[in-house]
């Protein structure tokens, strides 16, 4: 997919300047804070926002934007740490299945249609029964379930190009399978995957905020969103500032992801 | 030649190594080759343009890349052992696509998207080029583009036999283009050979009742050699 500037989609303009916004923000205000945001101050509990403190403070006296931000740097590595892997190793069997068909096709499929109809949350509950609650257990599950989705999208793709004549033409050429999967058809079939990659990110964030509601996420004191929206939960109608603004964070990152996977198809139909 | 289903592609595509045949073999200067898992050189040796000049070429990349990518496989260009300069590469690249008549600089950046069928074709047959073979498998090259492209490219190929020095497997359902472009026939039905004569004989017998009535219905329309 080659985009030429004067033909951007605006959804991916928008979504790619909200997103550098975002990680921006998550990047400089812990750097440029005065606050900590571990260090409790039980003086300033539960204080709505102000100049001092933008988003108020926490139930122990921790500056919010602060956590916010440090929870953002938290999640979105989180997020993007526990998606490439399963991104590489889905793209590499659904290309391995669409290529070949046959007892590859009928083996990465096996596996995939077993794996799916596992729940799961029941499954995040298992890895953290085994693991332990923390991030090893969120990266186990989503290594687990989260290739699935590239190998059946790429698997799709690449098998719709594998009778085409420029592949045959490779293979005339003397191309060994391998360059023709690396060389020919993953360019072809790269696109499709990362308009995949971009909308998954979205679940996968939901995901990892509410492993974190739930407890069985990120691990305190480690700042992230889906703990402090639960924290706040029990101030929710008198304190709404504790949990509605992670939230608010949550879903600005969602919007910015979904732009972009939006721009993104939106580019490839015109390419 | 043959009609529909005679087994002219599937022969075309043992003869390139794209498939195993049922039964014998493909012997190039009477050396046998492996029916697919075949040495760089025999790969090198025969190549093949394809029917649809649309799905050819890949749509991803220029067609600087769809041409060099060959002689940088199999080292036609340069010093064996040395890459050669990419100012040496778009320079073959530049003749190869002379010699199959486009001559515009600014193609090289372009991907296959930006041309006609004609000019995909014409690509096609540079991309094969870039490899210096020694048989060019032609199936029906033209039966999809439009009737005055396609004499452009019958004429191409004609002209490439003789430059290049080319053996050319053409398969065609045209008799005259038969005709005009190829030493030998041989016409096929369920997957066999009816006859495999020289063009003069062909045209003077040919032989069993299929190849008579096929020359018979070619020559009700018109067996005339065209302006190859």
């Amino acid at each position: 997919m080659k985009l030429s500037h004067d033909r951007l989609p605006s959804t991916l303009v928008a979504g790619v300047a909200l997103l550098i916004a975002i990680v921006l923000a998550v990047l400089i205000i812990p750097l440029v804070s005065p606050y900590d945001p571990t260090a409790e101050d039980i003086s300033s509990m539960l204080q709505p926002p102000s100049f001092a403190h933008p988003f108020g403070t926490d139930q122990l006296g921790r500056d919010l934007l602060v956590r916010v931000a440090a929870a953002g740097r938290v999640d979105l590595a989180l997020m993007v740490g526990v998606e490439l892997l399963p991104f590489i190793i889905g793209t590499a069997a659904g290309l391995i299945a669409g290529y070949y068909g046959g007892w590859p096709n009928r083996v990465i499929t096996l596996l995939s249609d077993a794996l799916i109809a596992f729940p799961f949350y029941l499954l995040v509950a298992v890895v953290a029964f085994v693991t332990g609650t923390g991030i090893t257990g969120i990266f186990l599950t989503f290594l687990i379930m989260g290739w699935i989705i590239f190998a059946r999208t790429v698997k799709g793709a690449t098998a719709s190009l594998a009778g085409a004549e420029w592949v045959e033409s490779a293979r005339v050429m003397g191309f060994s399978d391998a360059s023709i999967l690396v060389h020919q058809m993953l360019p072809n079939v790269l696109s499709q995957a990362v308009i995949v990659l971009v909308s998954d990110m979205v679940a996968l964030l939901v995901a990892i905020v509410t492993l974190g509601y739930l407890g069985l996420g990120v691990t305190p004191p480690t700042p992230d969103w889906g703990t402090m929206i639960a924290d706040g939960q029990s101030f929710l109608s008198t304190r709404w500032w504790v949990s509605t603004l992670p939230g608010c964070a949550v879903v600005l990152v969602g919007i910015a992801l979904a732009l972009i996977g939006d721009g993104l198809n939106d580019a490839r139909r015109q390419s | 030649m043959g009609e529909s289903g005679a087994g002219k592609s599937t022969l075309a595509r043992v003869a390139a190594g794209l498939i195993t045949p049922a039964t014998g073999q493909v012997l190039l200067d009477g050396e046998p080759l492996a029916p697919i898992h075949r040495t760089r050189e025999q790969h090198r040796r025969i190549q093949m343009v394809f029917q649809n000049p649309d799905s050819s070429l890949n749509p991803s990349h220029s067609i600087y890349r769809i041409l060099s990518e060959g002689m940088l496989l199999h080292r036609t260009l340069g010093a064996s052992g040395v890459r050669p300069s990419r100012a040496a590469i778009t320079q073959r690249c530049l003749e190869l696509l002379n010699m199959v008549g486009l001559s515009d600089a600014d193609i090289l950046s372009r991907r296959p998207q930006a041309f006609s069928g004609g000019q995909r074709q014409r690509i096609a047959i540079a991309r094969t080029l870039a490899v210096n073979p020694d048989v060019l498998i032609a199936d029906e090259p033209t039966s999809a583009l439009d009737v005055s492209v396609q004499h452009e490219i019958l004429d191409l190929l004609a002209a490439l036999r003789q430059t290049q020095g080319l053996s050319l497997m053409l398969i065609t359902h045209d008799l005259g283009v038969a005709n005009a472009l190829c030493d030998d026939i041989m016409v096929m039905r369920g997957g066999t050979s009816v006859v495999h004569k020289s063009t003069e004989e062909f045209f003077a017998d040919p032989g069993p009742q299929y190849a008579q009535d096929l020359l018979a219905a070619a020559s009700s329309v018109s067996i005339t050699p065209q302006s190859v």
